[in-house]
């Protein structure tokens, strides 16, 4: 196993927030303590962002996906605080179930469904980074190709025409897909942003592939730095 | 006590992989004649005593709120449900 720093090189502070069904906050929790970010556990009840420089909602199943996957996470007490503070400029990345939530929160256009094939999937996939100026993708070079897990029985983005054409439009998707679209996501879209670049959601998972012999790549880290390079250049997104 | 049903469906231009699993299962059964599936939800929502306007009304609101997700499905329906015997 690699060393991870064992304090802080930043002194900047990421929340990974935990809802009942929550399964990947530990990883997440590691990656942005080895991108050199202290990792803050934040807790679903407790409207309080406890002054974290940054937010990620991690993957999972919160709320067993009842209703519709994130539907319920959305109406927590921690969303409570961080949907204005995202709206303020405060740095968001969704993962996975977070990138739901995000969505069900109106915080990014669109939706996720059922992937159009009806099976959970779970490989490593090949996605292009499309859009590196948000606060989350900053660290990557424009077109920049990585190899990340992704595992979702529903991914499928959705959205209306007028929608696609404007993320598009206004460079907003953030990743594709490379090769065969694994989950019928419209236009091969596996990331997207808000205008202003600090709220990104992701449907695969970068916080796997971030250390040396566990996963398919270290790719998944500039996600992480990305974060702390934006925070380090005080540049108000 | 009275109830409310509130009926959600996908949009028609979603797609619908589960109505579509069902529509492939039908013909397999002998159940010929059916071109399309698509499947929805339906919520009964209880309330003490007879359904008033203003519960009516409460349901529309968590129909849009939590219910249903405007990006991808529509509320077809709100209506209190016949007093079952």
């Amino acid at each position: 196993m690699t060393a991870l720093p064992s304090s802080t090189v930043s002194g900047m502070k990421v929340g990974v927030v935990t809802f009942p069904g929550s399964l990947d906050e530990r990883d997440a929790q590691r990656a942005v303590r080895a991108a050199g970010a202290e990792p803050v556990a934040l807790w679903h009840g407790d409207a309080d962002l406890h002054g974290v420089d940054a937010v990620i909602l991690p993957g999972g199943f919160s709320y067993g996906d009842y209703l519709r996957c994130g539907a319920i996470a959305r109406f927590a007490p921690v969303m409570d605080v961080l949907v204005p503070a995202a709206q303020g400029g405060l740095p968001v990345l969704g993962i996975c179930n977070g990138f739901q939530v995000l969505c069900e929160s109106h915080l990014l256009p669109g939706a996720l469904i059922r992937n159009d094939h009806r099976k959970f999937v779970c490989r490593d996939q090949g996605l292009r980074i499309e859009n590196a100026s948000t606060a989350w993708t900053s660290d990557y070079e424009p077109g920049q190709e990585i190899v990340v897990p992704l595992k979702n029985g529903e991914g499928g983005y959705v959205a209306d025409v007028h929608t696609l054409d404007e993320l598009e439009g206004q460079g907003r998707v953030v990743a594709r897909y490379l090769g065969d679209n694994p989950n019928g996501s419209y236009r091969g879209i596996a990331g997207v942003t808000n205008p202003r670049g600090n709220v990104v959601g992701l449907m695969p998972h970068p916080e796997h592939a971030i250390e040396p012999g566990y996963g398919p790549s270290v790719d998944g880290l500039g996600f992480f730095s990305s974060v702390l390079t934006r925070l380090a250049q005080g540049v108000s997104t | 006590m009275g109830a409310i049903v509130v009926d959600v469906m996908l949009k028609p231009e979603i797609l619908d992989p589960q109505g579509q699993a069902v529509n492939r299962s039908l013909p397999r059964l002998g159940f010929e004649g059916f071109t399309d599936v698509r499947q929805g939800k339906r919520f009964v929502l209880t309330v003490e005593g007879e359904v008033t306007d203003e519960h009516l009304a409460h349901a529309r609101s968590a129909a849009e709120t939590l219910l249903s997700n405007p990006v991808i499905e529509d509320v077809v329906a709100v209506h209190a449900l016949e007093s079952a015997q």
